[in-house]
């Protein structure tokens, strides 16, 4: 087993630094286009810091790199998230994330792999991302690669059957390389998660689906490498349920459906980049 | 024209034989489509299967694919253009993934089981994606040689296949070259029948009798339907001054309306759109559906004929 699992305090701090950063990354990127995800990007976030910055095996110089980790971020509304992560870890230069959702920008709405150095795969229509990931761990194991598939999802996707399908047939082919990641920050576009269509108790359905579940609080740095690191211990799919807040980090953001998708103002943005600052990491 | 394979069966006979010496996988979910439903005995580790889940059969694919592979997706054609429609255009054509779909059991032809499992959608849904190409055999043999050149293929195609065997049009010496119509018989420069898939067969019976009436007919076989072969429909408009399109598909947006797209553009000539009206398939023999829908040669003769007075 690769020891990008193992991880000391400096990491803790170190990764806890870089998502400050990354946050304030991502709502200046959705201010300045006016419009996008802050609220499932900051929820993301942490755990997207973490494996961009400590589990990944990938290498920038080389994106197509063949035995690279691969990771699929299903929710494709949190790519502010993924673009921030790749733009610091060295795929592009940072001043792209100006470009966000503008003509031509290499950065789209939704995550392009042909146009965004560092996007494994192309998503944004939710539920799909699951299959996918399947299909490039079924790909390790048929060419005998080490490489690990992440998969992040949100918890509205839940709903989706296709995930569904991708979870029954992950278990029969024994995808012991996959590792599928549940953002349950409980909000979706129009409110509460579980008052729009109940997905819990979510760990017994996937438990039901053969897999191994392993729960987290996701905006706690120590509590997500943990989480990493135990669920590539289970040698089989595995799937971190991490519990988070949409829009942590920014107090006037979290727990609020209004920020799935609205862009901050100038005074806004600013109020978050200081609260940000500050450190609103639990 | 002695009946031989279905086109469905001989693409996959051939198919199993190419596994031999080229590298592909093959992926699947519990359908009985064209014989590949052993090939994960045949070639072990090369074959995928999802059980009935076309929607996660073909994401699937598609990130099998993104990692380097030449994919075969096998289905029903309802299935992969319909239940799976949404995987195939995102995850499949967008990102130009190498995976071929194998769409069985189209048009008419299917017969018995009647119209949720009869395709007559599919072409105009595919042939609506971007970066999507789409492939249609006329017989067995056409069938076998679209085979050859699908391995050598790289991003997404679509293959449309038939149910049922058909006499075989082609001899030995048929070449398939993508992109390209083929002629198949010029009787005379009255009219050209241009014609994908197995009502070809009909194609040239209607020609014969049209000919018995004075009316020479040229054949063109369009078994690319996308990207369409442009020169060919050029040349038939210019050369004999009238296009009939012949399809077993809905005339809804496949390739009558492919060629028309065009030939309205560059070519305008009196056309018939001949193919499955505004209707659903439904459960008999397909002969006396094809009839029922002015698809069957008399019918295709008889329009050819009116279309002649619109020229």
């Amino acid at each position: 087993m690769s020891t990008r699992y193992y991880y000391t305090e400096e990491d803790v701090l170190r990764l806890e630094k870089t998502a400050v950063q990354l946050r304030q990354d991502i709502l200046r990127m959705i201010a300045k286009a006016g419009a996008g995800h802050p609220g499932g990007s900051l929820s993301a976030i942490d755990m997207i810091t973490a494996l961009y910055f400590h589990v990944l095996n990938i290498d920038p110089e080389r994106p197509d790199w063949e035995d690279r980790d691969r990771f699929v971020l299903s929710k494709g509304h949190a790519c502010p998230a993924q673009y921030a992560a790749l733009a610091r870890r060295g795929y592009f230069d940072p001043a792209a994330l100006d470009t966000l959702r503008q003509y031509h920008s290499i950065l789209q709405g939704h995550p392009d792999m042909h146009k965004t150095p560092g996007i494994d795969f192309s998503t944004g229509s939710l539920g799909n991302g699951l299959s996918v990931g399947l299909g490039m761990a079924l790909s390790a194991k048929m060419h005998n690669k080490s490489y690990m598939t992440y998969v992040l999802m949100g918890d509205g996707e839940q709903q989706e059957g296709l995930i569904w399908e991708a979870a029954m047939a992950a278990a029969h082919h024994k995808a012991d390389n996959l590792i599928a990641i549940v953002d349950a920050n409980g909000v979706q576009i129009n409110g509460w998660v579980n008052d729009i269509m109940r997905i819990e108790p979510l760990a017994d359905k996937w438990k039901a689906f053969g897999w191994q579940v392993v729960e987290c609080a996701g905006n706690n740095m120590r509590e997500v490498l943990h989480a990493l690191h135990t669920a590539r211990t289970m040698r089989a799919p595995a799937v971190i349920i991490m519990r988070t807040a949409k829009g942590r980090g920014v107090s006037f953001m979290e727990d609020d459906c209004l920020w799935h998708g609205q862009a901050p103002s100038e005074e806004q943005l600013l109020a978050a980049l200081a609260e940000v600052e500050k450190g609103g990491i639990l | 024209m002695a009946k031989t394979l279905a086109t469905r069966m001989a693409f996959g006979k051939e198919l199993l034989k190419l596994a031999e010496t080229h590298d592909f996988v093959v992926c699947s979910a519990d359908t009985k489509t064209c014989g590949l439903e052993h090939f994960g005995e045949l070639f072990p580790g090369r074959e995928f299967t999802f059980g009935i889940a076309e929607q996660n059969l073909t994401a699937t694919s598609a990130g099998l694919a993104s990692c380097g592979n030449k994919v075969y997706l096998a289905t029903f054609a309802v299935f992969a253009s319909m239940r799976a429609c949404e995987q195939v255009r995102t995850f499949i054509c967008h990102t130009n993934q190498n995976v071929t779909i194998i769409g069985t059991h189209t048009g008419l032809q299917v017969g018995g089981d009647g119209a949720t499992h009869a395709a007559i959608e599919d072409v105009s849904i595919m042939r609506a994606f971007p970066n999507m190409t789409i492939w249609q055999p006329a017989d067995a043999i056409s069938a076998r040689e679209m085979a050859k050149a699908s391995v050598e293929f790289n991003g997404p195609l679509y293959v449309r296949l038939h149910r049922n065997p058909v006499p075989d049009v082609y001899g030995e010496d048929y070449r398939f070259v993508p992109g390209k119509a083929t002629l198949v018989k010029e009787y005379g420069r009255d009219l050209t029948i241009i014609s994908s898939g197995i009502l070809l067969a009909k194609a040239l019976k209607a020609a014969e009798a049209l000919k018995e009436q004075g009316v020479g007919v040229r054949i063109v076989d369009m078994s690319t339907i996308k990207p369409l072969d442009t020169e060919a429909v050029e040349t038939a408009a210019r050369e004999t001054g009238a296009i009939l399109t012949l399809e077993d598909a809905t005339v809804k947006g496949g390739l009558g309306s492919a060629v028309a797209e065009y030939a309205v553009g560059h070519c305008p000539v009196p056309m018939e759109l001949v193919g499955i009206p505004d209707r659903f398939g439904e459960s008999g023999d397909p002969e006396l559906i094809y009839r029922d829908c002015g698809m069957d040669e008399e019918s295709v003769a008889r329009r050819a004929l009116e279309l002649l007075k619109r020229k």
